[in-house]
C-alpha cells in the first residue's frame, strides 16, 4: 500500500517544509517541586536519596534535593489531554498553541501515515533542577528523511532536538528523539478480522511445488536429504527434476550427515523483514558429501562465523510456523 | 559467420529523462519522453522506427509506447529477461536485428519508476513470479532475500580467496562519486565521498556496506540502432557496434549460482568477455573506457577480472591509484555509474557509452576509440564493446 506519486509528492514537499523549524513547547505548569520528583521516582523504582531524601540531600555536593535528570522532559509535559488531542480552537480557549512537531505529525497522520512509534533519543544535562525552577521548552525539527520501507512499513523517521531552559534562560538540558512515522504494514487476510496484529511473526514459507515438496517434507520429519541420480549416482542440490550429468529422470533422496563447514557467508542487517534477529547470518554450507546448501548458523555471534568453520545441522523449529535445517558451530 | 553482426550497426540517437526518487508521472510516461528524446537527438522521424526491444521486466507494452510516441509500423519487437543481465542484451538485439536487414531503425527503451514505484532493493518478499517459486524457497526462510544478500554472499568469499578489503571495493565507490560530482543529472551531482566515508557507512548485508549499493532511481532512457550505412547521413557522430554478446555461464542461477566449484568469478562474463573479443578482434589493451555495470562495487571487481583489464584476483590493486578516473588507465562509468548518477538498469550507461565515442561526456578522456559497455552480474549477461567510424 502507497500513495499516488502525486500525492507522495504533495506529502514530502509539506513534510520538507519543517526541516529547520523551530517552535516554542511551552513552560511548565509547576515550578520544579518535591511531590513530583517523588511520584516520578516511585513510578521509576528509583530510590537515590539525592532525590528523595531531604537530610541525607542537603549534606551531598548538590546541598539539596535535586531532580532526577531523565525527568527533565516531565517537566514540560502537557498533562492528560496533550495538545494534539485538543483542537485548535480548545487550545485557542486555553491560550495554547500547537506546536510544529505536533503539527507535522498531524499532516502524515492525514496522508495515511497513521502509526508512531519512538526509535532512538539521546539527552544531555547542563546542570541539576532544584525544586523552585521553572522549566521551558523549545524544540527544532532537525530532519525529515526520504520515504523508508521498515519492518513496520513504509515511513519517514523525524528527528526533534528539544532544548530545556530555566527561569533566567539558561539551557539546563536538550535531548534529540527520532521519531518513525508509519503506514501500518498491511497484516495477511487471515489476521484482518483480528484487532491486534500478531505478537510473533513468522519467517516467509518456502513455496512447495512437485520439485521441492519432497524435500520439505523430509525437513518436517526432522532430515536433511541430497538428491541423488540413482543411474550415475551424482548428488545435486538444489533439486531438479533432471540430471545434469546423465539426464536420468530417477533419483532418490539421500540422508546428509549433517557435517559441513562454512562456505561463504553474509550478516544481514537491512532491510529488515518479519520473522528475523537482525543481525543474523546467512550462510552457504558445504556439506561433507560435496553438495553446498543456504542455511542460517545458530548459536553464535553472527560475527564470530568464517569461511572454514565446521557446522553441524540440526532441524529446528524457528518460530511457530517454519521448520528449517539449521546449522551450529561444532564444539 | 561467426562475425554476422560486428561493425554493422550503430547508435545514432540517445535521450533519457531527468533521473529522480520520485518522477511524479507514469512510467508509460518516462518510457515515451525517454523515446521521443531518442529520435530528436537522431534527427529521424517517429515513423522511422520499425522496432522495437527492451527488457522483460519493463511495464511498458512496445505498442503502447508506439502510439505514444507516434511510431507506425513495426516489423521487430522483443523482450531480454534477467534484469539488469538485458542492459546489453537489448542492444544485441537491435543489433541482431538490423544486421539481419530484419528492421532497420531499432529503437531500445527502459522506464521505471523503481524508486516511488516498485522498488528491487526490499526483495523478493512480496509479489514473487510463479515460475521463479521453487527457486526462491531455497533462499527465503533463511532470509536472504535482497540483491545486496545475493551479491554479499560472493562477494565474502571473493575477499576471502583473494585478500581484498572493504577499503578495496571502496575506491569503486570514490571514483563513481568523483565522476558524479561534475554531472547535473548525477543524484551525486556535487556531492564528494571518501574512502572513511565509505568505511563509516552502515552495513546493509556484510560486507556489503551502503556505499557499494546502487541509486534507486526513477526515470527512462531510449537509443536508437541503425546501419551504418544510414548513420553516415545523421547528425551525431555514430557510436558503432564493434560487437555485442550475451551468455549464460553452465550451473548458472538467477543471482544464487552458488553451487559452481568457484564463485569467485564470473563464468558468464568470461563468455561475454570472449565473444567480444573475438567478433571485434579487439584485446583489453584496446579499450580506452568502460561502463562497468555498478550494481554493487564488487561486481566492478570481478567484472575486470573478466574482461582481462588485470589478472585473477587482482582488481583491487587495479582499481587503486585513480585507475578508473579520467587520466587513469581505465577511466570507468563517466557518468557517476548507478552508484552515483541513477539506477536505470544499466541503461543510463549505453547512452554515457555513446557519449564517450562522441566525445561529450562530461568527464572526457582524451582517448576514445572503444568503449566496453556491460550488463548486470550474477544473472546470465551481456557487453558490448562501441568503436568509432571507420
Ligand atoms: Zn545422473
Amino acid at each position: 500500500m502507497t500513495l499516488d506519486p502525486r500525492k507522495k509528492q504533495e506529502l514530502e514537499a509539506k513534510i520538507q517544509s519543517y526541516v529547520g523549524v523551530e517552535s516554542v513547547v511551552g513552560t511548565a505548569s509547576d515550578l520544579v517541586n518535591e511531590p513530583m520528583i517523588r511520584h516520578w521516582c516511585e513510578a521509576m523504582g528509583d530510590d537515590n536519596p539525592a532525590y528523595l531524601d531531604p537530610n541525607r540531600a542537603k549534606d551531598s555536593v548538590h546541598r539539596g534535593i535535586v531532580a532526577p535528570p531523565p525527568m527533565l522532559e516531565a517537566w514540560v509535559m502537557p498533562g492528560i489531554r496533550p495538545e494534539w488531542t485538543l483542537s485548535v480552537e480548545e487550545l485557542e480557549a486555553q491560550g495554547r498553541t500547537i506546536h510544529k512537531q505536533a503539527e507535522l505529525m498531524n499532516v502524515l497522520t492525514e496522508y495515511g501515515y497513521s502509526g508512531v512509534v519512538g526509535t532512538d533519543i539521546e539527552h544531555g544535562f547542563e546542570r541539576y533542577l532544584k525544586p523552585g525552577d521553572q522549566v521551558s521548552a523549545t524544540l527544532r525539527i532537525e530532519d525529515v528523511s526520504e520515504e523508508k520501507a521498515t519492518a513496520l512499513g513504509i515511513g519517514y523517521f523525524v528527528t526533534v532536538k528539544r532544548s530545556f531552559r530555566d527561569q533566567n534562560g539558561d539551557e539546563v538540558g536538550w535531548n534529540r528523539f527520532r521519531i518513525l512515522k508509519f503506514w501500518p504494514a498491511e497484516q495477511p487476510a487471515a489476521a484482518s478480522n483480528d484487532a491486534a496484529p500478531s505478537a510473533n511473526p513468522t519467517r516467509l514459507q518456502p513455496p512447495r511445488g512437485h520439485d521441492n515438496v519432497w524435500w520439505w517434507d523430509a525437513v518436517d520429519a526432522g532430515k536433511l536429504l541430497i538428491q541423488k541420480c540413482d543411474s550415475c549416482n551424482t548428488l545435486r542440490h538444489p533439486p531438479r527434476p533432471m540430471c545434469g550429468e546423465c539426464q536420468s529422470l530417477d533419483w532418490s533422496g539421500v540422508e546428509a550427515s549433517g557435517k559441513g563447514t562454512v562456505y561463504s557467508f553474509t550478516v544481514l542487517h537491512h532491510p529488515k523483514f518479519p520473522g528475523f534477529d537482525y543481525p543474523f547470518a546467512a550462510a552457504l554450507i558445504e556439506l561433507e558429501e560435496g553438495t553446498r546448501i543456504v542455511s542460517n548458523v545458530l548459536g553464535c555471534d553472527p560475527a564470530d562465523v568464517y569461511i572454514g568453520m565446521p557446522v553441524q545441522v540440526s532441524v529446528e523449529q524457528v518460530d511457530e510456523a517454519t521448520k528449517l535445517p539449521i546449522f551450529r558451530p561444532v564444539k | 559467420m561467426a562475425n554476422s553482426i560486428a561493425d554493422q550497426t550503430a547508435i545514432v540517437g540517445i535521450g533519457q529523462t531527468e533521473f529522480s526518487k520520485n518522477s511524479g508521472r507514469s512510467e508509460l510516461q518516462l518510457a515515451a519522453e525517454a523515446v521521443k528524446a531518442a529520435i530528436d537527438d537522431a534527427g529521424l522521424q517517429p515513423s522511422d522506427i520499425d522496432g522495437m526491444t527492451t527488457f522483460s521486466l519493463d511495464t511498458n507494452d512496445e505498442i503502447e509506447v508506439a502510439r505514444c510516441v507516434g511510431i507506425g509500423d513495426l516489423k521487430f519487437f522483443s523482450r531480454i529477461p534477467h534484469g539488469g543481465g538485458a542492459a546489453i542484451g537489448v542492444m544485441h538485439q537491435a543489433a541482431m536485428a538490423v544486421a539481419t536487414g530484419t528492421a532497420e531503425t531499432v529503437v531500445v527503451y527502459r522506464a521505471f519508476n523503481e524508486r516511488s514505484g516498485r522498488r528491487y532493493s526490499v526483495g523478493i518478499a512480496e509479489g514473487i513470479v510463479t515460475p521463479d517459486l521453487i527457486h526462491w524457497s531455497w533462499y527465503l526462510p533463511f532470509g536472504l532475500l535482497t540483491p545486496a544478500s545475493w551479491v554479499a554472499m560472493f562477494t565474502q568469499r571473493y575477499m576471502h580467496e583473494y585478500g581484498c578489503k572493504g577499503s578495496d571495493l571502496a575506491e569503486v565507490a570514490v571514483s563513481t562519486r568523483k565522476h558524479a560530482i561534475n554531472n547535473p543529472n548525477a543524484f551525486f551531482y556535487g556531492k564528494e565521498l571518501t574512502v572513511e566515508d565509505h568505511q563509516n557507512s552502515r552495513f546493509i548485508a556484510e560486507p556489503l556496506r551502503l556505499f557499494d549499493c546502487c541509486q534507486e532511481s526513477d526515470g527512462g532512457t531510449a537509443c536508437i540502432v541503425t546501419t551504418v550505412e544510414r548513420a553516415k547521413d545523421l547528425q551525431h557522430k555514430p557510436a558503432v557496434i564493434r560487437s555485442a554478446a550475451q551468455a549464460a555461464g553452465a550451473d548458472q542461477e538467477n543471482m544464487t549460482s552458488f553451487y559452481r566449484p568457484s564463485i569467485s568469478h564470473l563464468p558468464e562474463m568470461d563468455l561475454v568477455a570472449k565473444q567480444n573479443y573475438e567478433m571485434s578482434g579487439l584485446g583489453p589493451d584496446d579499450i580506452d573506457a568502460g561502463i562497468i555495470y555498478d550494481a554493487f562495487t564488487p561486481i566492478v571487481l570481478f567484472q575486470l577480472e573478466s574482461f582481462g583489464f588485470c589478472k585473477r584476483g587482482e582488481a583491487k590493486d587495479f582499481v587503486k591509484d585513480g585507475n578508473l578516473e579520467v587520466g587513469g588507465r581505465l577511466p570507468c562509468n563517466t557518468n557517476g555509474g548507478q552508484l552515483s548518477e541513477a539506477y536505470i538498469h544499466g541503461m543510463n550507461g549505453v547512452n554515457e557509452g555513446v557519449r564517450l565515442i562522441r566525445g561529450t561526456s562530461l568527464n572526457q578522456p582524451a582517448k576514445n576509440d572503444h568503449v566496453l559497455v556491460t550488463g548486470g552480474v550474477g544473472v546470465p549477461t551481456s557487453g558490448m564493446i562501441l568503436g568509432q567510424a571507420s
